[in-house]
């Protein structure tokens, strides 16, 4: 599996039989109850979100949400948000801080959407507002990117205690052809953007982003969904135990820190 | 979004005026300025006499890091923090040295940002001062780390912090460790705002992408000076996606005010005294002790 091109990965992340958060909650949960609305807007497809149990705990699950067909992608926005899902998604986190019950977040996105509506109702403050509070919520917070990590619109449910991705999953300041457009002026050039730009699971774990690298089946999570979910529930349900041993003070710390510590600069001798 | 700023504003020079393309009249841009927004001409020296605001349409202007501190800060109270960081090239993009060299060489500055601590009419604050001439003040790790330390001076010192916000974004050269930089500062805001202190931010000409989904749309109070750029998608992308010209207005200061992203527009000519003001209402007692 690990010999596997940072474009062979992309292309099993978009395969269409790729499950979905929508296919992995039955499966890792023993319960579920899906809530809605930002209470402020509207509700999102593009995020669902609510409380479940987990080995026995009860959790806050929010998850972007990819459409498995046309149909689907028209509720979900082809998992784009809107500032309401990030709304949403910081009321059911708060929830969750309330009745301490931790939050795993399932980052599953091409990005933030880009529209007039989308700007119109802050869609730079939604995220913002994710970053900010969710730094300092008192409460266990696990991500994991399922496929797509498609920068600040990943990122604002990318703020935790513990980021996990699958094995094939990228995660990107914005798409390799984005990268290649803006950077080369040539969107073609995706590919080669996509080797340098180091997006897998590998790369991050490297540059620190990523804590763990959860195992795909064979070929990739559509050859086996049961088994992926398996694998999943099985690294869920241990970092839930793990992180709720902790006490809070110490995980804020842990969590400041973890971001705190990433990029690469030089100093001349210190001296200010 | 970075490149996108350049061509936004050309292309909508273009496309604004089709009778004049061909016959293009070129304009030495050291004598006169030409205003992005309403196309007004300039002489030079009135333009920098009036602060670098356009005298037709209230375009306020780019400054650099220096012009901005000069017309904000009292004199001589300036101490800078972190004079020297400098980039790396943390995913090893071809070139980004060379380009970050030769910016160096062009702006005099070291990076895309200015920090230190300063009085305003002799109230103290940390200070951030962003300078699009370098690489559009993308956001990589040297812009993601001085800033967060300025939010924790800050904290210890217990001061408040004014944020000069001006940016295309996120710095793709550096990958995901630049997007790591927009949680690394709001989580630093986050922890001077849970200690009580006051943050201004102050939106000027571009505040976009991931620099506004970060500390510039955290501030206690959101200041904006008029006519400036501030939203999180690049135009472009936007146009592309509705297949629409989008209004002038979209995503002006006037527009996030509209829409209550933002609490007041600020002339440059009153920045200061109002910053002032403003501190001085959050010191101990109101600043009447």
């Amino acid at each position: 599996m690990s010999e596997l091109s940072v474009w062979e990965r992309i292309e099993i992340v978009h395969h269409k039989g790729r499950p979905t958060v929508r296919d992995y909650i039955p499966m890792i949960f023993e319960e579920f109850y899906e809530m809605h609305g930002d209470r402020l807007f509207g509700d999102d497809g593009a995020i669902t979100g609510g409380i479940a149990r987990l080995g026995g705990i009860p959790v806050t699950f929010i998850g972007q949400v990819k459409g498995r067909d046309i149909e689907e992608n028209k509720k979900t926005n082809f998992s784009m948000p809107h500032p309401e899902g990030y709304r949403k998604a910081l009321r059911l986190a708060k929830q969750a801080e309330k009745f301490h019950r931790p939050v795993i977040c399932f980052i599953d996105t091409p990005g933030a959407f880009c529209g007039v509506q989308a700007e119109e109702r802050g869609q730079g403050e939604a995220i913002a507002r994710n970053l900010f509070e969710f730094s300092t919520l008192k409460t266990p917070i696990i991500s994991v990117v399922l496929g797509e990590g498609g920068s600040g619109g990943a990122l604002a449910l990318g703020v935790c205690d513990e980021l996990a991705m699958l094995e094939n999953a990228t995660y990107s300041v914005i798409s390799p052809r984005g990268f290649a457009s803006i950077l080369w002026k040539d969107a073609s050039r995706e590919k080669e953007a996509a080797e340098i730009m180091h997006i897998t699971a590998d790369d991050l774990q490297r540059l620190g982003v990523c804590e763990q690298i959860i195992p795909e089946p064979s070929g990739g999570a559509h050859n086996n969904p049961q088994q992926m979910a398996e694998n999943l529930s099985e690294y869920l349900g241990d970092a839930v135990q793990r992180l709720l041993k902790k006490d809070i003070a110490n995980l804020l710390d842990s969590r400041y820190n973890k971001f705190r510590k990433i990029g690469m600069f030089s100093e001349p001798q210190a001296g200010k | 979004m970075l490149e996108d700023l350049f061509k936004v504003v050309k292309s909508r020079m273009d496309d604004k005026a089709p009778a004049e393309k061909g016959k293009k009249v070129s304009i030495p841009s050291d004598l006169l300025f030409k205003c992005p927004r309403c196309k007004n001409v300039m002489f030079m020296d009135d333009f920098i006499g009036s602060a670098k605001v356009c005298s037709e349409c209230g375009y306020h202007s780019r400054l650099s890091a220096r012009e901005r501190l000069d017309m904000t800060i009292d004199k001589g109270s300036f101490v800078e923090y972190d004079r020297d960081m400098t980039s790396l090239n943390p995913i090893g993009f071809p070139d980004y040295e060379e380009k970050i060299a030769s910016l160096q060489q062009k702006t005099g500055l070291l990076e895309a940002v200015v920090t230190g601590e300063c009085t305003i009419r002799r109230h103290p604050c940390v200070i951030v001062v962003m300078d699009s001439r370098f690489m559009m003040a993308s956001m990589g790790s040297v812009v993601g780390e001085k800033i967060t330390r300025a939010f924790e001076n800050a904290t210890e010192k217990g001061l408040p912090i004014v944020v000069f916000a001006a940016s295309g974004g996120a710095r793709m050269q550096e990958g995901i460790v630049s997007l790591m930089q927009m949680a690394k500062t709001s989580a630093a805001a986050k922890r001077h705002s849970d200690a009580g202190y006051l943050y201004i931010t102050v939106l000027t000409d571009p505040t976009t992408g991931g620099v506004e989904a970060s500390f510039a749309s955290l501030g206690d109070i959101i200041l904006a000076e008029p006519k400036v750029l501030v939203g999180f998608a690049g135009r472009r992308v936007i146009e592309d996606t509705i297949k629409q010209r989008l209004p002038d207005e979209f995503q002006s200061a006037e527009f996030q005010l509209e829409h209550g992203f933002a609490d007041m527009i600020v002339e440059r000519s009153k920045m200061r005294r109002t910053l002032s003001k403003l501190l001085k209402l959050h010191e101990k007692d109101g600043g009447l002790a």
